[in-house]
């Protein structure tokens, strides 16, 4: 029976059997773990051995999440909003932040790939800025802005900027020289040169960078709202933690992931789309 | 003599040789190119070929000298020179229409969108494409038909003069000669002035009105203009019977053989020299007493 399955089919059958048995060793070893010496190394390292910290077995988290999926945007006070609500914060400063480092990463990108003397221009600058940790830049942002709410979001922008900005300016500075030549054989112009030719050229190019930022930009999120704090998919998690909630953290947790695969199936499509083939 | 169509004065590139020095590719050459002619230039790999057409696409700037269209020096590339490159050149995210029609766009910018694509119809289906095939990315042609939309895209425009490099290099056998035929049949309904680049001798023969040839670099020259004396239209099968043929392509493989390496290198001085005019015409030689002196170049 096993053999009729397409490759899709029996990879999707064995990604449920792997999630079964997983779920099931979990739940079975959370009972089981006042008797620590009788444990086999195997759930030691897995933790099934870790002392008594509430680590809820999963059946309580499918639970937990039953119970805010299906009422995820009730807000009950600064300290009790759902699921929903926090993780729209968080994408929506994701967004923000991002869009403002596409608009001025994907132009000056584009200057920067054009013309040797402004790629080395910019180069030692953005050498220097690129490796900061985007959480380096909080306090100053915080200083300087005076809000936590535009500094998590300028979080965002330094974070993402950069692997647009290399990309675009790599992907337009290696563009065909005959495909510039058709262009100019063809007496298009400067802008028409670029939107006609070196955009669709360098697409694949600058749409990986995107979908790189976008990665490193839902990663930061989280992080940054464990420190400004208020709303958000990260406040949340650390706020569950005080509470010792851990039911709630690992869902959130969970969340973090399916919302991160989202936005990058988001740009995989994008990326498909403006592939072709030399 | 009245200026030709196209005219080459005093051209002279040299590059870089990458140790320091100066690599002198060709110098002052010098020819031209009437209208409507149909101009094969033949030569060894790396004489300058390539260089050449780039400097006429307006592609490239000679370090001297200057290339005049109708009276006008060529600076820059223009939509009144097309041009096939070797290897197609074509933009892999567009459809083979829309390569075609894109440049058709940029040419006649005050034509409807119909318009522009019954046009670029037009012009795929003289190089044979149509149906469904037009609608196709160039990844997903056969090699030989990704160079008719090469080849349609630059007739298509219109060009006063058209520019080919090798358009036919990496073609087997088969497709070579059914776009060789493709090509002369558009070429003969239109005025265009055709300057080529080959390997092929055979195929030179069976294009051209003029061959030229060049020697080897450095210091290449344009040594010798070789009218091709066999009557149009010329077929494939049929051009080999004319008693003119073997006479011309022994003439040409002489040279490429042998001659283009001994004049290699020589430098003419600083005199601009026209190539030499070499015309072979074997239909009736026997009432002809006096050997002209090409065809003891022949026998040589
Ligand atoms: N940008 C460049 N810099 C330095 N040298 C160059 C450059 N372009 C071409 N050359 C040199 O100029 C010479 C002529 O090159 P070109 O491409 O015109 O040859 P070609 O006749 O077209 O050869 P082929 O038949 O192999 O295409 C070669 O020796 C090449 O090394
Ligand atoms: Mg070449």
């Amino acid at each position: 029976m096993f053999d009729n399955l397409s490759v899709n089919q029996r990879a999707a059958v064995l990604s449920v059997v792997m999630l079964v048995v997983g779920l099931l060793i979990w739940e079975a070893a959370i009972p089981a773990q006042k008797a620590a010496a009788e444990l086999t190394e195997y759930e030691r390292l897995t933790g099934g051995g870790a002392p008594k910290a509430g680590v809820p077995p999963p059946s309580q988290v499918i639970a937990k999440a039953w119970e805010q999926l299906s009422n995820p945007f009730y807000d009950a006070g600064p300290n009790d909003k759902g699921i929903g609500i926090q993780i729209g914060y968080s994408i929506y400063r994701v967004l923000t932040g991002y869009i403002m480092a596409a608009l001025i990463a994907i132009p000056l990108g584009f200057l920067i790939g054009m013309s040797q003397v402004a790629y080395k221009a910019f180069n030692p600058f953005i050498q220097v800025l690129r490796p900061i940790s985007p959480l380096a830049w909080m306090p100053l942002a915080l200083f300087i802005i005076q809000d936590s709410e535009a500094s998590a979001i300028f979080v965002i922008f330094i974070c993402s900027i950069w692997p647009m900005l290399l990309n675009t300016a790599f992907g337009v500075a290696n563009v065909r020289q005959d495909w510039v030549n058709v262009a100019r054989t063809h007496e298009l112009g400067y802008l028409k040169t670029a939107f006609t030719v070196i955009l669709p050229a360098a697409a694949p190019t600058i749409v990986t960078g995107m979908r790189i930022s976008i990665g490193i930009a839902w990663l930061v999120i989280v992080a940054a709202e464990m420190l400004v704090g208020g709303t958000g998919i990260g406040y949340y998690v650390w706020n569950e933690w005080n509470n010792l909630d851990l039911t709630s953290v690992i869902f959130s947790i969970l969340m973090i992931g399916v919302v991160g695969m989202i936005l990058d199936l988001a740009f995989g499509a994008l990326q498909r789309a403006v592939a072709y083939v030399e | 003599m009245s200026k030709p169509f196209l005219s080459i004065e005093n051209l002279t590139q040299i590059y870089p040789d990458g140790q320091g020095g100066d690599l002198t590719v060709f110098e002052n050459a010098n020819f031209g190119i009437e209208k409507g002619e149909f101009v094969v230039i033949l030569g060894h790999s790396g004489c300058g070929k390539s260089t050449i057409m780039n400097i006429l696409a307006g592609l490239a700037e000679p370090t001297s000298g200057v290339v005049k269209m109708d009276g006008f020096e060529v600076s820059g590339p223009s939509l009144d020179r097309g041009v096939v490159f070797q290897n197609y050149s074509l933009l892999p995210w567009l459809s083979s229409l829309k390569n075609v029609s894109f440049g058709v766009a940029a040419r006649y910018k005050d034509w409807s969108k119909q318009k522009v694509l019954e046009h670029s119809k037009k012009f795929l289906a003289m190089v044979g494409l149509e149906g469904d095939v037009i609608h196709r990315k160039p990844s997903q042609l056969s090699g030989g038909m990704r160079q008719r939309v090469s080849i349609a895209r630059a007739f298509a425009n219109e060009p006063k003069l058209l520019l080919l490099d090798e358009p036919f290099g990496a073609l087997d056998a088969l497709t070579r000669g059914t776009i060789q035929d493709e090509l002369l049949k558009i070429w003969g309904g239109t005025e265009q002035t055709v300057f080529m680049i080959t390997h092929d001798i055979d195929e030179a023969i069976l294009l051209a009105d003029r061959i030229l040839l060049m020697t080897n670099g450095p210091y290449a020259q344009v040594a010798e203009s070789v009218e091709i004396t066999i009557p149009r239209p010329r077929s494939r099968t049929e051009i080999v019977e004319h008693p003119n043929y073997y006479a011309i392509r022994n003439h040409l493989v002489q040279f490429l053989g042998q001659r283009s390496k001994e004049l290699a290198g020589k430098r003419e001085g600083e005199t601009p020299k026209a190539p030499a005019t070499i015309r072979i015409d074997k239909t009736g030689s026997e009432e002809d007493p006096v050997p002209s002196a090409p065809l003891r170049a022949v026998n040589t």
